[in-house]
């Protein structure tokens, strides 16, 4: 029977069933908030170098600073306010994930694409660029282009995006490679439309569920890629601490008892890591008519 | 004699592989006229799908129309350049697939698919091409079809699909269709409906149609003529009634005998013996010969196509004739 219901209104329904993803998607939309709204929420901007006082740093949460108001998490090394840091930190790794998902997914869609549209030469050459490149660990990628670009936050996501793209590269072309062979697009093919609108209307569209799956588990390896060249000191600059970076800075203390540093962004990080594949997962599940139930 | 709408000669496609030549067409002849319906039948890899491809010019690499002529309306079709072949396809010939899952976009509804069919050869406004298109989807007897244009194809049975797929094959009202097995996969109820439909619209649309199907008597109930085919060549043609009544070619008489209607119930099914020779390396002379009971010396050369009373058969014993008589 047909149903009277939109598809994405289906797809909903269906989502809400799964009560920890619902719980993982909410913990999801509350972090994009925190980080969207960081500078109303936090009670200090740390980006500010003129608003920190070395006589805060490293105090533990509790602790009431110069400022005048309660440290919830602690202060850092160069005495921020550790939830403020979080919250801006939280914005930078979302942001770059994003930015860095979306990007790759474009160009990594289009080079899929395109190799199995077109097929031969074309195809072999891409798709064996996109293998070689694989063979590659991604962090190393990342490390020797983000060394060689410099520090940045352009730099960063181009460094993402070359370590990634091959991810989605290769979901593209498998699903656009059995979309091509199906008769609806021979068929169309056969007749004077346009091979871009071939492409458009009919493979892009069939190629979206794979991709979107990837999108959401490359988004969060892309925020720990960050977040791991944050760690090793390529990331962005020493004056506006990522997550990764507010980590590394707290890391010489971890010994000395002033876990708080090193633990409430790793706390956060993985917070939102794992929301985010859990979320991702449930996508994967409802895309995947085997794994339905 | 009135102008045949499609005229095929000769027509000759073979696979240039590395394991050698597979001749899977060869020398194929056969008229149609308008609102004519041709059954095309035989057993798996027997050349009836690839006779159709040809027809549209749709054969891959390393497949090939070596030579032969395929006259659609006086136009040749064969030395068309690629371009000119698209105009054609979906215009003045048209094809419909034998799975009616891979034959529509899952991801567009259906009123999308079909403009998408018509602009591809006239620009139509929105409002037109709904109009056309829901009139064709009523044609192919889909209820409510205005409705049904903003559904998409899971929503849709699969006989359902397939009048969609035949819908999309009429809209530009081609002179030629050409049904590889569109009924193969429905269930037999739906089947008749479709095929008498199909029977009705080659009626009202004066459009010729070829049904290739393994099936003889789905194609008996439907097909006014019937081309049987052998190893790429077609062993017996002639009017429907005519050839199941009295075949010729010992290969129909052995198609019809086989039949799970023609039996007693209860006694075993009438089989042919052995299996279709390899067109890679097709023995000389008679490719039935070797299954054949009615073979002789005679049969190691090949026969020509003995053509009597608007029929026509290959074979030096015909079934139900002298053997003198078939020189």
């Amino acid at each position: 029977m047909s149903d009277a219901r939109t598809p994405l209104s289906r797809f909903w329904a269906e989502f809400k069933e799964n009560k920890i993803a619902l719980v993982a998607l909410v913990v999801v939309v509350v972090m994009i908030l925190l980080a969207l709204f960081a500078s109303i929420i936090s009670p200090q901007n740390p980006y500010d170098l003129a608003k920190l006082s070395l006589m805060d740093s490293r105090r533990p949460p509790g602790f009431v600073g110069s400022g005048g108001y309660t440290h919830l998490m602690g202060t850092d090394p160069q005495g921020r306010d550790l939830l403020s840091a979080i919250f801006y930190g939280l914005r930078i790794s979302i942001q770059i994930g994003l930015a860095a998902g979306f990007v790759s997914l474009t160009i990594g869609t289009a080079l899929g694409i395109t190799a199995a549209y077109v097929g031969g030469r074309v195809e072999a050459l891409i798709m064996r660029l996109v293998d070689l490149q694989l063979s590659f660990p991604a962090i190393l990628l990342a490390l020797v282009i983000v060394a060689l670009l410099g520090q940045g936050k352009a730099q960063l996501i181009s460094a993402l995006v070359a370590a990634q793209y091959a991810y989605f590269a290769r979901t593209a072309y498998g699903a656009a490679k059995a979309e091509r062979g199906k008769d609806y697009i021979e068929a169309a093919l056969a007749t004077p439309l346009s091979g871009s609108l071939v492409v458009i209307r009919h493979i892009l569209p069939n190629c979206m569920p794979p991709l979107i799956v990837v999108a959401t588990v490359q988004i969060a390896n892309s925020i720990s890629l960050e977040a791991t060249l944050s760690f090793l000191g390529l990331g962005l600059p020493v004056t506006e601490p990522s997550l990764g970076m507010l980590i590394s800075n707290g890391f010489p203390y971890m010994m000395s008892g002033r876990y708080w540093i090193s633990v409430y962004p790793g706390v956060a990080l993985i917070i939102l890591i794992v929301a985010i594949n859990v979320v991702g997962d449930q996508v994967r599940d409802q895309f995947n008519p085997r794994l339905r139930k | 004699m009135i102008e045949p709408v499609l005229s095929v000669k000769n027509l000759t496609t073979h696979f240039f592989t590395r394991a050698g030549i597979v001749k899977a067409v060869d020398g194929v002849s056969f008229d149609l006229a308008k609102g004519e319906i041709m059954g095309l039948v035989g057993e798996s890899g027997s050349g009836k799908t690839v006779t159709g491809f040809s027809l549209l010019g749709l054969v891959d690499a390393p497949g090939r129309i070596v030579e032969g002529s395929v006259k659609l309306n006086g136009t040749e079709l064969t030395t068309l350049s690629d371009t000119e072949l698209r105009s054609r396809r979906g215009r003045e010939i048209s094809m419909i697939f034998q799975d009616p899952i891979s034959t529509l976009n899952p991801m567009l509804t259906i009123g999308q698919q079909m403009k998408l069919a018509i602009d591809a050869h006239e620009p139509l406004s929105a409002r037109a091409a709904e109009t056309r298109a829901s009139e064709l989807l009523t044609q192919v007897g889909i209820p409510s079809a205005k409705a049904r244009l903003r559904a998409y194809p899971h929503e849709f049975s699969g006989g359902m699909r397939q009048r969609v797929a035949i819908a999309i094959a009429l809209l530009h009202r081609p002179a030629l269709i050409v049904a590889d097995e569109p009924t193969t996969a429905l269930d037999v109820s739906i089947q008749a409906q479709i095929l008498f439909q199909m029977r009705d619209l080659a009626h009202e649309t004066g459009t010729a149609m070829i049904w290739i199907s393994h099936d003889l008597a789905v194609v008996s109930s439907l097909a006014s003529k019937l081309a049987v085919m052998y190893a790429g060549r077609i062993v017996e043609q002639g009017k429907t009634a005519t050839l199941l009544r009295d075949p010729r070619h010992p290969y129909t008489a052995g198609l019809i005998a086989s039949l799970p209607a023609t039996a007693k119930p209860g006694t075993p099914l009438t089989q042919i013996p052995g299996t279709t020779p390899s067109l890679l390396s097709l023995p000389p002379g008679c490719p039935f010969a070797q299954r054949c009971d009615r073979a002789t010396d005679r049969c190691e050369t090949e026969p020509e196509m003995t053509l009597r009373d608007s029929r026509g058969w290959r074979c030096f014993h015909p079934v139900g004739q002298p053997a003198e008589a078939s020189v």
